[in-house]
């Protein structure tokens, strides 16, 4: 199981212009799921290319199970890669296409056979072994990648948004399968996606980058609670957080922490906001609120409140109402660096 | 109820129609050819005869005087010959040098290619002066081997521009994925690119051979002795005597050269159809 390390990787494709990945550290962990997350653009794929051997870095070192694998050509770095279009070879058959690597590496007829079984049995596709892949639905598809990337057993895995052809529905279930099959067969795993939703239900932990550079490493958990800097904050979560700009310091917390009166009121130490509800959306399981803070040092900046729609309160459109927001929940952020800082007091 | 059968009836008729007209109009010259292939002179000549008919009995002299009083076979095999090397020459040439232009020279491989194409639109009456010289500086001079030294001038730049579309139309990440999967990008190139371009490599293989055996300008400048002649030259001087046609044999000629070809187009048409519109729609 390979551990995968870039210092200070950098990657200009063009002199002159800004790099696509900027000063990238990282550091993945033995059997982890590591999802590299941003917007597009942000230089993950290019990153996880350069990894893998098919970009190679401006500068900068990455290292697989310990070893510089710069000068290493893709083959020679142990590892398998599942692209976004599958990358199906469409003049071959399901079993030959699975089969590609093992024949690639020279090893012998029968073996090869055993593998692909074992391969195709572990994602239920035994039955499209003689199908090409233009026969196959956008599910299989994904399966028989998946199939040709674990049959040769690879020290690493990359996956370049492997779920973004698939449908919502099959999205779902498929993500779900495919985090368990990593867990099954415990390769460190590096995923690539845009999507936060499956950031946040498959990694281990989250690499958020922008403009190529890294922003956040950090579980889950980490990066949505705690996020490092204003980018993160908004990226992360839908509605984004809501950021109020003061004088000398933003002020950010979650539409979900954002709560109404009668709520608010349960809180502990917390902070007061007039609320003055411009619309509501009714989600089913919850209603987002839309308006802007009225009064303050905050006056007119727009804000969200997402509310349960069990807290029968009612907060028509166009009613002023007292918002309130535990103090834990308040982060700041320096509006030179837009990083967060340490807790400071709240302009009134 | 009978109007509705019309409706359904009137766009069949109409398309069977449209198929019979331009089956007609295409195996034409083939009926032409084959029925004055076996047609007397006497009958062929008499302007009074249906030309589309036998009024006479059919005869074989015409087969006989190409095949016995004519150096035919051997030129049939000459351009065989020819055909075979000038295609493997192309293929041997063009498919790297596509791909290369294809994939690995950036943003001059475009322009590259561009100019490599470019070279195909000089006439070639403008080119065989300066390549009768080239041809008698290596001695080939009245050789089979001039013309199959000369043709892949042509072939290359052709064949190198339409395996360059080719390339290009196979998405990149299918080579990504070779090279992961542990092939070099040499072997990406012969065991992915190659198997997957059957289409351009036909087309190209029809191209090349097709042009050996129509081309004329410089079969007849760099070839003097019949012995070496190919068809497309050996045919119209041997049968054309002064101005004496012989009809029937160059009509058999034609008609026995040209149906292999008709044949392994047909055998192929709808990869050559891909092969042709490959990258018109993206």
């Amino acid at each position: 199981m390979a551990v995968v390390e870039t210092r200070k990787l950098n990657k200009v494709f063009k002199r002159g212009n800004v790099g696509a990945v900027v000063n990238v550290d990282l550091q993945s962990r033995e059997g982890e799921f590591l999802v590299l997350l941003g917007p597009s653009g942000s230089g993950k794929t290019t990153l996880l290319r350069m990894i893998a051997g098919l970009e190679e870095p401006t500068s900068g070192e990455i290292l697989i199970g310990g070893k510089l694998v710069n000068d290493l050509t893709p083959r020679e770095r142990g590892i398998a890669m599942v692209f976004q279009s599958y990358a199906l070879y469409p003049h071959l058959s399901v079993f030959k296409n699975i089969v590609f690597p093992l024949k690639a590496q020279g090893m012998p007829k029968e073996k090869r056979l055993k593998q692909a079984e074992w391969a195709a049995s572990l994602l239920g596709i035994q039955h499209l072994f003689d199908r090409k892949p233009r026969e196959l639905s956008g599910g299989e598809r994904q399966r028989v990648a998946l199939a040709r990337a674990i049959v040769r057993e690879p020290s690493l895995f990359l996956l370049d948004e492997p779920l973004s052809n698939l449908d919502a529905k099959l999205r779902a279930s498929a993500r779900e399968e495919l985090e368990q099959f990593q867990k099954r067969i415990g390769t460190t795993a590096i995923y690539v996606t845009h999507d936060q939703v499956e950031a946040m239900a498959m990694g281990d932990r989250v690499v958020v980058m922008s403009q190529g550079a890294v922003r956040q490493i950090g579980t889950p958990a980490d990066v949505y609670d705690e996020p490092a800097d204003t980018f993160v904050a908004t990226f992360l979560g839908s509605p984004p957080m809501n950021l109020l700009p003061g004088p000398d310091v933003i002020v950010g917390f979650r539409p979900e922490h954002f709560l109404p009166p009668g709520v608010a009121e349960r809180l502990g130490e917390h902070i007061s906001f007039g609320f003055q509800i411009s619309h509501g959306e009714y989600l089913g399981a919850e209603r987002v609120l839309y308006g802007t803070i009225a009064g303050g040092a905050f006056d007119g900046r727009t804000a969200v409140s997402r509310i349960p729609s069990t807290h029968a309160v009612s907060l028509p459109d166009g009613s002023l109402q007292t918002f309130a927001v535990a103090l834990g929940d308040v982060k700041f952020f320096d509006p030179g660096t837009e990083k967060r800082t340490s807790r400071r007091s709240i302009p009134a | 109820m009978a109007r509705r059968r019309l409706t359904w009836m009137l766009p069949r008729i109409m398309m069977w129609l449209v198929r019979i007209f331009f089956a007609v109009v295409l195996a034409f010259p083939f009926y032409w050819m084959l029925i004055t292939t076996f047609k007397r002179n006497t009958d062929l000549n008499n302007l009074k005869n249906n030309p589309f008919l036998f009024t006479e009995p059919p005869t074989l002299d015409h087969l006989r005087l190409l095949f016995h009083e004519t150096l035919f076979p051997r030129w049939v095999l000459n351009t065989m010959f020819a055909g075979l090397i000038v295609v493997i020459i192309t293929l041997l040439l063009a498919l790297p040098a596509a791909y290369a232009l294809a994939r690995l020279t950036g943003e001059w491989g475009t322009r590259l290619g561009i100019g490599v194409f470019l070279t195909y639109l000089v006439p070639p009456t403008l080119l065989f002066i300066p390549l009768s010289k080239v041809v008698s500086f290596l001695g080939l001079q009245d050789s089979l081997w001039s013309i199959i030294v000369v043709y892949p001038t042509f072939t290359i730049p052709f064949s190198t521009w339409l395996l360059m579309g080719f390339f290009k139309s196979i998405p990149r990440d299918l080579e990504d994925a070779a090279m992961v999967d542990g092939l070099t990008q040499w072997g990406a190139f012969v065991k992915l690119m190659i198997p997957m371009s059957t289409s351009g490599i036909l087309t190209v293989v029809i191209f090349a051979f097709t042009l050996v055996t129509q081309e004329f300008v410089y079969a007849l400048t760099f070839i003097s002795s019949a012995a070496h002649q190919t068809v497309g030259v050996g045919v119209p001087t041997f049968l054309v005597r002064g101005d004496v046609y012989y009809w029937g044999s160059l009509m058999a000629a034609c008609l026995i050269t040209s149906l292999p070809i008709g044949f392994l187009y047909n055998l192929f048409l709808d990869r050559f159809i891909e092969g042709f519109t490959v990258g018109a729609v993206k």
